[in-house]
């Protein structure tokens, strides 16, 4: 191993001394010269016509360089939608149009009305307030069900609903799942709602648009989890600027966590501002208007329902859901309750029949798209409460009753489309269960109740589908996009390499992983390799991070690469080792002839690469650059099992974590440290969406939840010390690297675990109670307990 | 416009600020010291902490004009100036207490006035003297776990790994 | 925010000759306040701030009177100590940040039905003391973000007679912190008072039935079966007014107990 860390090492992260240094570059440290501000005026009310913008008084005040409205875009592309489903019956999903600022109605608070361009912000805020809009108010529909009964108000007049689309997932098997329904000894049935969330990276959104007129180049500087993604995009489907003529930017990234995948009205703003003012334009989000412009998560409501046969395995499985998709589809919104949701059903367990129906329905609220996890959350909430409910209803162990039902054999076709390629479930659960200490339970339990205090236990598994990938898989299901990842290594002339990488980093920690990887292919100190990122100027193309893929697809397109650099630097070695190149082995960054001592080091290969003075120029060119594009062949499987145990006050229904356990089945790992660090901050997630976060509208769609007054944030205080393992590994037959993907599972496996244990608790305390939706409020603790 | 005087890392700044210009944008517009992050408008997130005359506050929670005369420390000035990182600096490296870096500086800043409080603090009493500074990313184990080690106490008391 | 001028004086003269322009406001720490600028919520032409003003900080003892500047921060109010609930209840206000900001009179002048202070000045029965009179707690609180305060006038300093025991539970709202309930219950040689936040639509309240009942009986068993009406409770996502109700029962049992 690299002395600086090979793969497995827990390496210190070489970012962290930039940002420990308050010495970071996120996109607001950015300023360009002569840049003006934008100031969006966002509609105040959920649902209106617009009859008219007065921007008389507005355009003459001070500082103001130009206000913007939807006219001005009349003829530019809207924002784009990157992935059609398809409904039930083989139609397409109902595609409204999204213009970049407000055309004829509002939909949403938060839409854009306007974009007052102007020196300064708070001249550009001032100007926005003296802009007349004539709205007139229309009925909004919040609620789900009612957006869909006849009648409803649309929130697209064009549309003949406000049904995007109605899928069944697998339709062919609908049938022989209701036969399974009738034939079942016992069927388990739970309705529940998977909350809206905001996703709330700690960095606000930021964007700078530039244009350079001497070149007709245009340059947007972004808060982006995938420049090239924007470029493509924004430079395509809405501005029509090719690729060459547009460089997308986006340098330190304060948090992403799904919301900073997707293509937003206000970059293309910036970017059509830009040119057309011939000047910069800087727009900084503010956390308020976050929370009305960010695409928001989840907002699943579900009936599950689960047949056994008189043994307890599992026969069937049904679901029911309605997804929300906000008042426009966002960059990737169809694809999260369907193929992100559906496949992943059968979770951990050979349930042989399985049919899943989602409607996917247009409200009057903030678009809603993938948030960590995206969809795999969803599924697997739904299905570990149904099992734990089962258990319960049957009087049988919830931990039993799993077990008798896991997956047992890999590769394993589910009847959803999808095939696990490795995992050992049983594996992860028996690790769990020697993390938790279940025997002393009842003793801690006594000492909770001494207290005043109810404790319960809960426990899931999880399974997710990441290295989001295979394009031809994707494009099979509705991607308009494909999914691979490319990575270009460029060997400098001493030794030094440079990695430049499609995946971006915003708090992964692929400065430090990356080279790991290269350093222990080469042997060679991890010091001497740089990871470069984030800029579609010095990176070859590139789909970006989400779905837990950077290293599992990104990695292994670096891999690739690098192999290509090895295969030729042994090519260079046996030159001048006079050698055959079949006999050339590289070790600790000295390539050697087998069964000799001749050898040369890496610097010295690579110098002769770039000083081919004693070089082979007849069979290999000079210079040591490969690039790699790399697309898997499926998904990787990680999976888990999780446990919680709380105490909740009974007079006060408040829960508290007592202590949360993850054994986590990521394959390989390259740096334990970091996998860890991503476990935690999933897991602070899902208890965040188990017990304290909620994004609310009332019933006329006003966002009752706009601010950290009201949407609660985890913080230190509300979550405990956890326990995480990664030792079972059953890496990933299909990459090169054996891994799996690890960012996700924290959100995902988490927030089952956290309600199955106050439903434990209070069912052990004697009370009625199957379920509570989540957030577990106090409020809504006490609710249940006092019904 | 008004003029505001002030010492900030140790050296004597000034500039012209209007009434409504917070620390928080002086310190990143008119001084360039764009380590302080603005993360919220509501003071809640504590992206924004600095020290003002010893004691930790928001930034964007306070009028530049409020700290004329004051002393100012923020994230700039807590690595030596050969650029060898502070205790806590170092123990958040070595404990892997930061990920994307945005809440990192107001981290490091209020576990430095918690730990000139509270020199050996429990991670309880951590845990509550963060309430003031939401992380994203970290669940906050790892931040609390650092903050133990900058003081000097046993880091396996926080939750085995 | 709005464009305004702030004037910071240093003497309390000063101050009350900037408050007298009709569109100047006064600004203590500004946790609060500085929000609700950036809303644009608030459209004052001046603000002036009390910060700088030597007089109106710090906290001294008069016998059992405890009188504590307008302008003393909550860090300051936590880290005192000769009245401990007191104390205790600055400890629990926001965050050691917004502690070092806050202060205690910009909190009992906004008299926001969620904050702490109110609470322990009605409840230790307090005197407010302005640069023009001294007002009872009883007179002072007059609803939401309502007070006997004119136009104008600064709280200079606030006085808590230290009783023989008090205590202040807060159950916090998850998301900001401030008091979903919170009851602050003291004891004197002349009976109990509770005063009640967080709770009521019409802000800070004492509830006389358990006043009565813990006057005879300082134990949480005296409040066996006495409720406040969930009527005119604040109902939101963080709580109905049921839920409300029931916790300044359940609270004001635990000050109880936590007075001793």
């Amino acid at each position: 191993m690299p002395a600086d860390g090979g793969i497995g090492a827990p390496t210190k992260r070489r970012e962290d001394l930039r940002f420990l240094k308050g010495t970071g570059r996120y996109t607001d440290d950015l300023n360009r010269p002569g840049q003006a501000y934008v100031f969006f005026l966002r509609s105040n009310v959920a649902h209106g016509r617009i009859n008219g913008i007065d921007t008389g008084a507005a355009a003459g005040m001070p500082g103001v360089v130009r206000i913007f409205t939807g006219a001005d875009f009349e003829g530019v592309g809207g924002m784009p939608c990157g992935w059609q489903v398809t409904d039930k019956h083989g139609e397409p999903m109902q595609e409204p149009g999204h213009p970049i600022l407000a055309q004829g109605k509002v939909r949403h608070v938060g839409d854009p009305i306007a974009a007052v361009v102007a020196d300064t912000l708070d001249q550009a805020r001032d100007a926005a307030e003296a802009i007349e809009v004539d709205i007139e108010d229309l009925p909004a529909v919040i609620d789900m069900k009612k957006a869909i009964e006849d009648g409803a108000p649309k929130v697209h007049d064009d549309l003949s609903s406000n049904l995007c689309y109605d899928w069944g997932f697998v339709e062919e098997n609908k049938v022989a799942v209701e036969q399974a329904f009738k034939d079942a000894a016992h069927v388990t049935t739970l309705e529940l709602v998977n909350n809206r969330l905001v996703a709330n990276p700690m960095e606000p959104r930021v964007a700078i648009g530039d244009y350079d007129q001497a070149g007709d180049n245009s340059t947007l500087y972004t808060t982006s989890q995938n420049p090239h993604v924007i470029r493509l995009l924004m430079g395509a489907f809405v501005l029509g600027i090719p690729e060459h003529k547009l460089r997308v930017v986006a340098p330190d990234v304060g948090g992403g966590f799904g919301t900073k995948i997707f293509h937003y009205a206000e970059e293309a703003f910036c970017t059509f501002a830009a040119k057309a003012l011939n000047r910069p334009v800087k727009w900084t989000s503010s956390r308020s208007e976050a929370f009305m412009s960010d695409a928001h998560g989840r907002d699943h409501v579900t009936k599950i329902e689960l047949a056994l046969d008189g043994d307890n395995n599992f026969t069937a499985l049904r679901t029911e859901t309605y997804a929300n998709m906000g008042a426009y589809l966002s960059t990737f919104a169809p694809s999260v309750p369907t193929w992100l949701h559906g496949t992943l059903m059968a979770g951990n367990y050979k349930t042989p029949l399985i049919y899943v129906n989602v409607k996917a329905v247009f409200t009057n609220t903030v678009p809603v798209d993938a948030y960590r996890g995206a969809g795999r959350p969803e599924a697997t909430y739904q299905l570990e409460r149904v099992i734990d409910k089962a258990a319960r209803e049957l009087g049988v162990d919830p931990i039993a009753l799993r077990r008798q039902n896991f997956v047992t054999e890999f590769p394993y076709a589910t009847p959803v489309a999808v095939e696990y390629d490795t995992g050992d479930y049983v594996a992860t659960m028996d690790k769990l269960e020697e993390m938790i200490d279940l025997a002393g339970f009842d003793k801690r339990a006594e000492e909770s109740k001494k207290r005043g205090k109810l404790r319960g236990v809960g426990v899931n598994c999880y399974i997710e589908a990441c290295g989001i990938a295979p394009s031809h898989l994707v494009g099979q299901l509705g991607a308009r996009a494909g999914l691979y990842e490319s990575a270009t290594v460029r060997v400098n002339a001493t030794g030094g390499l440079v990695v430049m990488t499609g995946s971006h980093s915003h708090g992964q920690g692929h400065e430090t992983s990356f080279p790991q990887v290269v350093a222990e292919m080469i042997g060679i100190d991890a010091s001497m390799v740089e990871i470069v990122h984030g800029d579609t100027a010095n990176t070859p193309m590139g789909m970006g991070t989400y779905g837990s893929r950077s290293l599992a697809v990104g990695g292994s397109a670096m891999v690739r690469a690098t192999e290509k650099i090895i295969a030729k630097a042994k090519k260079i070695a046996a030159h001048l080792l006079e050698a055959a190149e079949g006999d050339i082995e590289l070790k600790d960054g000295q390539f050697s002839v087998a069964g000799t001592d001749k050898s040369v080091a890496w610097g010295d290969v690579t110098l002769a690469a770039y000083v081919p003075h004693n070089y082979p120029l007849e069979d290999i060119e000079p210079g040591l650059e490969e690039t790699a594009f790399y697309d898997p062949n499926n998904f990787t499987y990680p999976a888990g099992a999780y446990a919680c145990e709380v105490e909740v006050d009974p007079e006060t229904g408040k829960v508290t974590i007592e202590s949360f356990a993850a054994a986590d089945d990521f394959g390989n790992v390259v740096n334990p440290m970091i996998v860890e660090g991503q476990v935690h901050g999933g897991l602070a997630q899902g208890i965040g969406q188990a017990l304290l976060e909620g994004c609310v509208y009332d019933e006329d769609g006003q966002l009752l939840t706009g601010s950290y007054m009201d949407y609660a944030m985890p913080r230190a205080g509300d979550v405990p010390s956890f326990a995480v393992d990664h030792s079972c590994q059953t890496p990933c037959t299909h990459n090169p690297l054996g891994v799996k993907g690890c960012g996700e599972a924290g959100a995902i496996g988490s927030p089952p675990a956290v309600v199955n244990a106050v439903v434990d608790a209070l069912q052990r305390a004697g009370k009625d109670v199957t379920h509570i939706d989540m957030p577990l409020s106090p409020s809504r603790v006490w609710a249940a307990m006092n019904q | 416009m008004t003029k505001v005087t002030m010492t900030v890392n140790g050296k004597s700044v000034s500039g012209e600020v209007e009434g409504r210009t917070l620390l928080s944008t002086f310190v990143r517009e008119n001084l360039g010291l764009t380590g302080t992050h603005v993360g919220c408008d509501t003071g809640q997130c504590g992206a924004c902490t600095l020290h003002v005359n010893g004691k930790s506050v928001k930034s964007c929670n306070m009028f530049a004009l409020e700290a004329d005369g004051a002393e100012v420390a923020t994230i700039e000035s807590m690595a030596a100036a050969d650029g060898t990182l502070n205790t806590i600096q170092q123990a958040f490296q070595d404990h892997h207490g930061l990920q994307c870096g945005f809440c990192t500086p107001g981290m490091v800043m209020t576990a430095a006035s918690l730990l000139e409080e509270n020199p050996k603090p429990t991670e309880q009493e951590i845990r509550t003297y963060l309430s003031g500074n939401i992380c994203r990313c970290t669940g906050y184990h790892n931040i609390v776990k650092a903050i133990m080690a900058a003081s000097g106490q046993d880091v396996s008391a926080v939750a085995a790994e | 925010m709005y464009a305004f001028e702030l004037e910071r004086p240093t003497s309390l003269a000063d101050a009350v000759n900037a408050l007298k322009s009709e569109e100047a406001q006064a600004l203590g720490g500004g946790q609060t306040l500085i929000p609700t600028l950036k809303q644009r919520l608030a459209m004052p032409e001046t603000l002036v701030s009390l910060t700088a003003i030597d007089e109106l900080k710090g906290i001294r003892r008069e016998g059992d009177t405890l009188i504590i500047g307008g302008a003393t921060c909550h860090a300051d109010v936590a880290a005192e100590g000769s009245y401990p609930a007191l104390s205790d209840l600055a400890g629990l206000i926001g965050d050691p940040h917004v502690r070092n900001r806050g202060t205690i009179g910009g909190s009992l002048a906004n008299n926001d039905p969620s904050a702490c202070y109110p609470a322990a000045a009605l409840a230790s029965g307090a005197t407010i003391v302005t640069n023009e009179r001294e007002i009872a707690a009883d007179d002072y609180f007059v609803g939401l973000f309502e007070t006997a305060l004119n136009e104008g006038e600064i709280i200079t300093a606030v006085k808590m007679p230290i009783p023989q025991a008090a205590a202040y539970v807060k159950f916090e709202q998850p998301a900001s912190r401030f008091a979903l309930v919170g009851v602050f219950v003291v004891k004197t040689a002349n009976g109990v008072r509770v005063a009640v936040t967080g709770a009521s639509e019409g802000g800070v309240f004492r509830w006389s039935e358990a006043e009565s009942a813990l006057s005879s009986n300082f134990a949480a068993d005296a409040l066996e079966g006495l409720k406040v009406p969930s009527d005119g409770m604040i109902g939101d996502i963080h709580g109905s007014p049921e839920y409300r109700a029931h916790l300044v029962g359940v609270l004001t049992k635990r000050a109880v107990t936590k007075a001793g």
